[in-house]
């Protein structure tokens, strides 16, 4: 069996690597400047020119894009070639604001496909597999990448889409599926129905999932790698330097391996944009080193994490980037106190519930107040409320002692939470509503 | 001896508690006895039913978190100071209640009463002793 998609570059010396990315950041630098009048002027106003741009280290003179400078060029103003050599667009929920809209020539596709391939190939996967790809189909980026990652590997690809739980349970059980991809949060769903319909985790023929595009804890991998009987693993993308496939993760479940020829990694201090020496979390920043249609330079994910070196017994000489800690967008400042969804999450897991919860933080008398809800399992459910009162109070003890701030537990039945097929929404923030 | 009881998780929303004795009248099941513990965001439901087994696929098929919990049941005299003496009983025996309830028996001049203890057998033996009838499930839904 393969280990490797493409074991050249994903076993390429870190010296090679990085003269690489070297000379395709001058190339890329040289391109958008002379394609794209928005960055153009952002260059110009920090007074730099590409030809500043001698190693990879002057790479922290040139300018950042965020997602303030995509919706400012939105709908074409980030395009870098004539949109006749564009064959495809994919684009980002647009629930935070103004969707993203990401171009892509045939080699843009490529790459991004291959990117996906190797991640496949890194779950263990070949032409024997059969892949059921259960993200959504359209304009997000997770149904056509693993879709094309999977044809790149040979695989027999399934292409479900997301939903129709009892579907994908069928042709599971009917095809034999090996390889699952899909959000966590559907893993899980798709777990728990499996459960229910008494089918155990070793009568299904999964092997591997690959699962990414949301937050997830550790303890919600294990959970998954439970419920299915499979080994779970991480993958990092984000539409806006192409979809996932920008980071996976190898056998050893130690972080993602960045496609580094593709992508060129930093990590800075998202308060002064100083970039910071790896090891040190911050916010990651990606430049797009190959990209054609729409190459970001510097864009700013708002994904807080770590980078390192380190050897990975796999062969991968790839930078690994930690699970990120959660989107600086995703934390919530509750009385002062900043507060990752994901902390609550591993508490729960921890603690012997499912993930099935949600967040509610709201403003009373001026005060900020925590409601986590979160279900209660058939074996956990006793006959008095002594018990159960018990629980929500240990829970709470729990978070606090995580948090630093009260949480309100309320133990609701099971399924009353509702369940995801795509990204999940946990956090309803009122707060937000009143402003 | 201990008869069985229906738990059932009841959350604190409009409509839970219809849901659930709609499902047992359209599966004409008939309801003995019924105690509800209520907190803020959810209560729970324990009944005694004549058709203990159906209600438990009917409910749990229907997506209502239920499970059987076993109760002592016993038959004490239909009058002024009788469970004051039966709580007396267990009292004596170092058995403590962790919840009850009563229902008239449907022959006969006697109440039922239900008792949540830790230890079943040991209140059954100390009920008996004292010339109790310890009940079953038949004796229940009669």
């Amino acid at each position: 069996m393969k280990r490797y998609y493409q074991k050249d570059i994903e076993t390429m010396p870190v010296e090679q690597i990085r003269a690489l990315q070297e000379e395709k950041l001058k190339k890329q630098v040289k391109h958008v400047y002379e394609h794209v009048p928005y960055y153009r002027d952002l260059m110009d106003k920090k007074g730099v020119k590409p030809e500043d741009i001698k190693t990879l280290d002057d790479i922290s003179k040139l300018p950042f894009i965020s997602k303030y400078d995509l919706r400012e060029t939105y709908p074409y103003g980030m395009l870098a070639v004539p949109l006749k050599d564009c064959v495809r667009i994919q684009s980002t929920s647009g629930t935070t604001g103004k969707r993203v809209i990401a171009y892509y020539t045939q080699h843009d596709i490529d790459l991004w496909e291959d990117c996906c391939a190797r991640a496949i190939v890194a779950a263990g996967g070949s032409d024997e597999d059969i892949v059921q790809v259960a993200y959504g189909y359209g304009l997000f980026t997770g149904g056509f990448g693993l879709n094309g990652g999977s044809h790149k590997v040979g695989s027999l690809t399934l292409p479900m889409s997301s939903g129709n739980t009892d579907r994908q349970i069928q042709f599971i059980q009917d095809l034999k599926a090996t390889i699952l991809c899909c959000t966590p949060s559907y893993a899980a769903y798709i777990g728990e129905s499996m459960k229910e319909r008494g089918i155990k985790p070793k009568d299904n023929t999964l092997r591997a999932g690959i699962f990414g595009a949301e937050p997830w804890t550790e303890e919600m991998r294990r959970d998954i790698e439970k419920s299915l009987g499979i080994k779970a693993y991480d993958i990092y993308g984000l539409t806006e330097t192409s979809g996932p496939g920008v980071a996976f993760e190898c056998e050893e479940q130690k972080g993602m391996h960045i496609n580094e020829d593709h992508f060129y990694a930093e990590i800075i201090d998202p308060e002064t944009g100083e970039v910071l020496p790896e090891g040190q979390e911050g916010e990651l920043v990606f430049t797009s080193l190959d990209k054609e249609a729409f190459p970001l330079l510097r864009y700013r994910t708002r994904d807080l994490c770590v980078l390192t070196r380190e050897k990975c017994s796999c062969g991968r000489t790839f930078i690994r980037m930690k699970k990120p800690r959660g989107r600086s967008d995703d934390m919530l400042i509750i009385r002062g106190v900043n507060v990752f969804p994901s902390q609550i999450e591993s508490v729960l897991l921890q603690e012997g519930y499912a993930p099935n919860y949600r967040i509610e933080i709201d403003r009373v008398n001026n005060t900020d107040t925590l409601d986590v809800y979160v279900e209660l399992s058939p074996d956990q459910f006793t006959d008095t409320v002594g018990a159960i009162t018990d629980m929500e109070r240990k829970l709470s003890a729990a978070i606090q002692a995580v948090l630093g701030i009260h949480p309100n537990i309320h133990l609701v039945a099971p399924k009353s939470i509702a369940r995801s097929e795509g990204k999940a929404v946990r956090v309803v923030d009122r707060r937000k509503l009143l402003d | 001896m201990a008869i069985r009881q229906l738990t059932i998780f009841v959350e604190n929303k409009q409509g839970k508690l219809v849901e659930i004795t709609r499902l047992l009248a359209e599966n004409d099941i008939n309801m003995r006895a019924l105690s509800i513990a209520d907190t803020k965001d959810f209560g729970i439901l324990r009944l005694i039913v004549d058709d203990t087994d159906r209600a438990l696929v009917e409910l749990g098929e229907n997506g209502v978190m239920v499970k059987i919990t076993e109760v002592v049941a016993v038959e004490i005299p239909h009058r002024p100071g009788a469970l004051s003496k039966t709580l007396t009983v267990l009292a004596d025996a170092g058995i403590n209640v962790e919840y009850l309830y009563a229902f008239l028996a449907s022959k006969g001049q006697g109440a039922y009463v239900v008792l949540r203890v830790a230890d079943n057998k040991a209140a059954e033996k100390a009920l008996t002793k004292a010339g109790y009838l310890v009940l079953n499930d038949a004796d229940c839904i009669d």
